[in-house]
């Protein structure tokens, strides 16, 4: 059984101006160990998506969802004291910028133990030697004397390194990183992802990688889902996703990195913006910028469907071999 | 042709209080870089935070005046300024900086954020200056009726553009763009690269490009100078220095950025992080970190010579060249 199940979770913010959907629909399953790369631009729902799974949306936002299970547990049906059970054991997460993670006021040794003390009912001198070996393994040296240390005493490396041992402190079955590595320097990003590599293959945990970098994912993750407008629009293998994409927007988005080079030096675009909560489509949410729009997906919304052992959110998927006289029957759009 | 820019020995410091009763530190920026950039050309400045590459922009940018070295912009010299010439050279550099929200005034409309360069800067009519501004716009990708707009109402991407036209406006011979598109989407990203490019093919503009980030270096860039706490480790053209980088900074740069194309380069993953400018390794800067650090490189700092094609400043490029060819 998986380890993670959502189907149909949304999450609703209201606004002046009615509800401003923020993710829409979304539903995947996650295995045991697994390592799962979630991309896409900033007001895709990636990081909502994480903090409704986490249960931290704040306040009005409205979560619903058919299902939520995590490792057998309903987590829509739980009280607030049984799902602060499961938040920073089982389920752990960090976030982008390490140095507003970490509470100013507070040395990292009493932050690091707060957590087996509270959730593994340890005393305070085996969460002592628990969190120097913690520390350790997260490649902090001198780990003894660094438990005095503040926060603001830390690089920004540092600080993400004491993040992650807190992280993993109870042994979590899922560690969710939403951009953790992009307020960090080049050969500091690669230390960082190297130690969640390693840390996620020794203790099998499962790992869900939230960024807008390709490359990151491309490097880290198995598989990839890419979010659009707050709806999954592909989920693949990173080999086929990187290889052949299949949905517009993926194919638009790889074809837009400087390292792909474009044709003559000019990379190529995609026009106009993400739809905001006033503009949104009729009818597929890409189709006022996807280069193939017709008629009909202007109008009717594409499901979220299996696919070449993926799923897809796309009328005319690029690897359909009857793409073309699909489209031709569907009267492409004439403008952008 | 003369170059655009032409800095020799760039030095800048700052003083850091530390603290009440202590004395103030001396903090090294740059310490010491040279450059040249032709007309047309793309120069990308790659470091990483505290490398100084920002402190280097603004110095050539005109925004402070370097400690000591010398500076010469377009062939004139920026640093002991003739009378009459400071309007004249500033008018030569402008600035494009990273975050397109903080950059505009928010209480002023495109066009009077547009038009002002012109009211200072030229002897323009007002009719003129309008007409000038609203062919600015054409050409960044911004439509007439955005003149009368606020900078709230447009997106990262399209404020990224308005700096641009604005930067552009009094024809600049260079542009200092300090990281410009690390705040956007990768969709808005292309779109700004492109217009960059576009821009400098039409009007010969020269850019110095401040970025971390290799991918998109490696796309737009002519030349490439690597900065280390500092230092130029390594400059040179970009094919030269992309295809067999010979600092071990620049090659652990380049392993370590993540890329989605071909095959997977073994990371080089360099211990540690950056040590601070504040009191910087005696000898070579890199050797805190390096992976083939010997004591030489602790103790003598390496003299920045040509090897293959490139400027480095490494004891050992020599042999990474022979070891590389073999």
């Amino acid at each position: 059984m998986a380890l993670l199940h959502i189907s149909a979770l949304s999450v609703e913010f209201p606004t002046a101006n009615g509800a401003l959907r923020a993710v829409d629909q979304v539903s995947f399953e996650l295995e045991e160990g697994e390592v799962l790369g979630v991309v896409g631009e900033s007001g895709s729902g990636k990081s909502v998506t994480m903090l409704a799974l986490m249960g931290l949306v704040p306040i009005p936002g409205r979560v619903r969802a058919e299902r939520m299970v995590f490792g057998g547990r309903d987590l829509l049906g739980i009280s607030d004291r049984e799902r602060r059970r499961l938040t920073g054991k089982d389920i752990t997460m960090i976030f982008q910028d390490p140095t507003t993670s970490l509470n100013p006021c507070f040395t990292i040794g009493f932050q690091l133990t707060e957590a087996l003390r509270v959730h593994e009912r340890m005393d305070h001198k085996s969460a002592r030697r628990h969190t120097i070996a913690l520390l350790e393994q997260v490649g902090i040296p001198d780990a003894e004397s660094r438990l005095k240390a503040f926060p603001h005493q830390l690089s920004g490396g540092m600080s993400q390194r004491v993040m992650i041992a807190m992280a993993i402190a109870c042994n979590p079955r899922l560690l969710i990183a939403d951009e953790p590595t992009t307020a960090l320097d080049v050969t500091v990003q690669a230390q960082i992802l190297e130690l969640l590599q390693s840390l996620q293959r020794e203790r099998g945990m499962a790992l869900i990688l939230i960024t807008h970098n390709m490359g990151v994912v491309a490097e880290m993750a198995r598989r990839i889902i890419v979010m659009y407008a707050g709806q999954i629009v592909e989920d693949r293998s990173a080999a086929g996703l990187f290889d052949a994409p299949e949905h517009p927007y993926t194919a638009a988005l790889l074809a837009a990195l400087p390292e792909r080079g474009g044709i003559d030096g000019r990379l190529a675009t995609i026009p106009g913006m993400i739809p905001g909560p006033y503009d949104r489509p009729m009818g597929c949410l890409f189709s006022p910028r996807c280069a193939y729009a017709t008629e009909f997906s202007r109008r009717v919304p594409p499901e979220l469907r299996a696919w070449q052992g993926g799923r897809i959110r796309c009328h005319y998927p690029l690897g359909d071999p009857q793409r073309a006289a699909k489209i031709a029957a569907d009267q492409p759009a004439l403008e952008r | 042709m003369t170059p655009v820019v032409r800095a020799r020995d760039l030095v800048q410091t700052y003083a850091v209080r530390r603290g009440l009763l202590r004395a103030a530190a001396k903090l090294q920026a740059v310490r010491g870089v040279s450059l040249e950039i032709a007309p047309g050309q793309t120069l990308a400045v790659v470091g990483e935070s505290g490398s100084g590459k920002s402190t280097l922009g603004r110095m050539i940018g005109l925004i402070e005046k370097p400690l000591t070295g010398e500076l010469e912009l377009d062939g004139a010299d920026a640093i002991k300024r003739a009378s009459g010439t400071a309007a004249r050279l500033r008018r030569t550099v402008q600035f494009v900086f990273q975050n397109p929200y903080g950059s505009l005034n928010p209480r002023k409309k495109i066009g009077a954020i547009l038009t002002e360069p012109l009211i200072i800067n030229t002897d323009l009519t007002r009719k003129d200056r309008i007409a000038k501004a609203q062919d600015m716009m054409a050409r960044v990708g911004l439509r007439p009726e955005h003149y009368t707009r606020y900078p709230h109402m447009f997106s990262g991407g399209q404020r990224q553009r308005i700096a641009i036209a604005r930067a552009l406006i009094l024809d600049p011979k260079l542009v200092v763009a300090d990281e410009p598109i690390s705040a956007l989407d990768v969709s808005i990203q292309a779109q700004v690269l492109n217009l960059l490019a576009d821009l400098q093919r039409d009007t010969g503009v020269a850019y110095l490009f401040i970025s971390h980030d290799l991918t998109v270096v490696g796309h737009i860039a002519h030349n490439v100078l690597v900065l280390y706490l500092g230092v130029a480790v390594e400059q040179g053209p970009k094919t030269v220095i992309f295809d067999r980088p010979l600092h071990p900074y620049t090659q652990a740069l380049l392993a370590s950025t993540p890329v989605t194309t071909g095959t997977k380069r073994p990371r080089i993953v360099v211990k540690g992080e950056p040590p601070s400018p504040i009191n910087p390794p005696p000898g070579c800067v890199f050797s805190t970190r390096c992976p083939y650090v010997t004591d030489r490189c602790r103790l003598e700092r390496p003299a920045t010579r040509v090897v293959a094609g490139r400027l480095v400043a490494c004891h050992y490029a020599e042999k990474f060249l022979q070891t590389m060819s073999s």
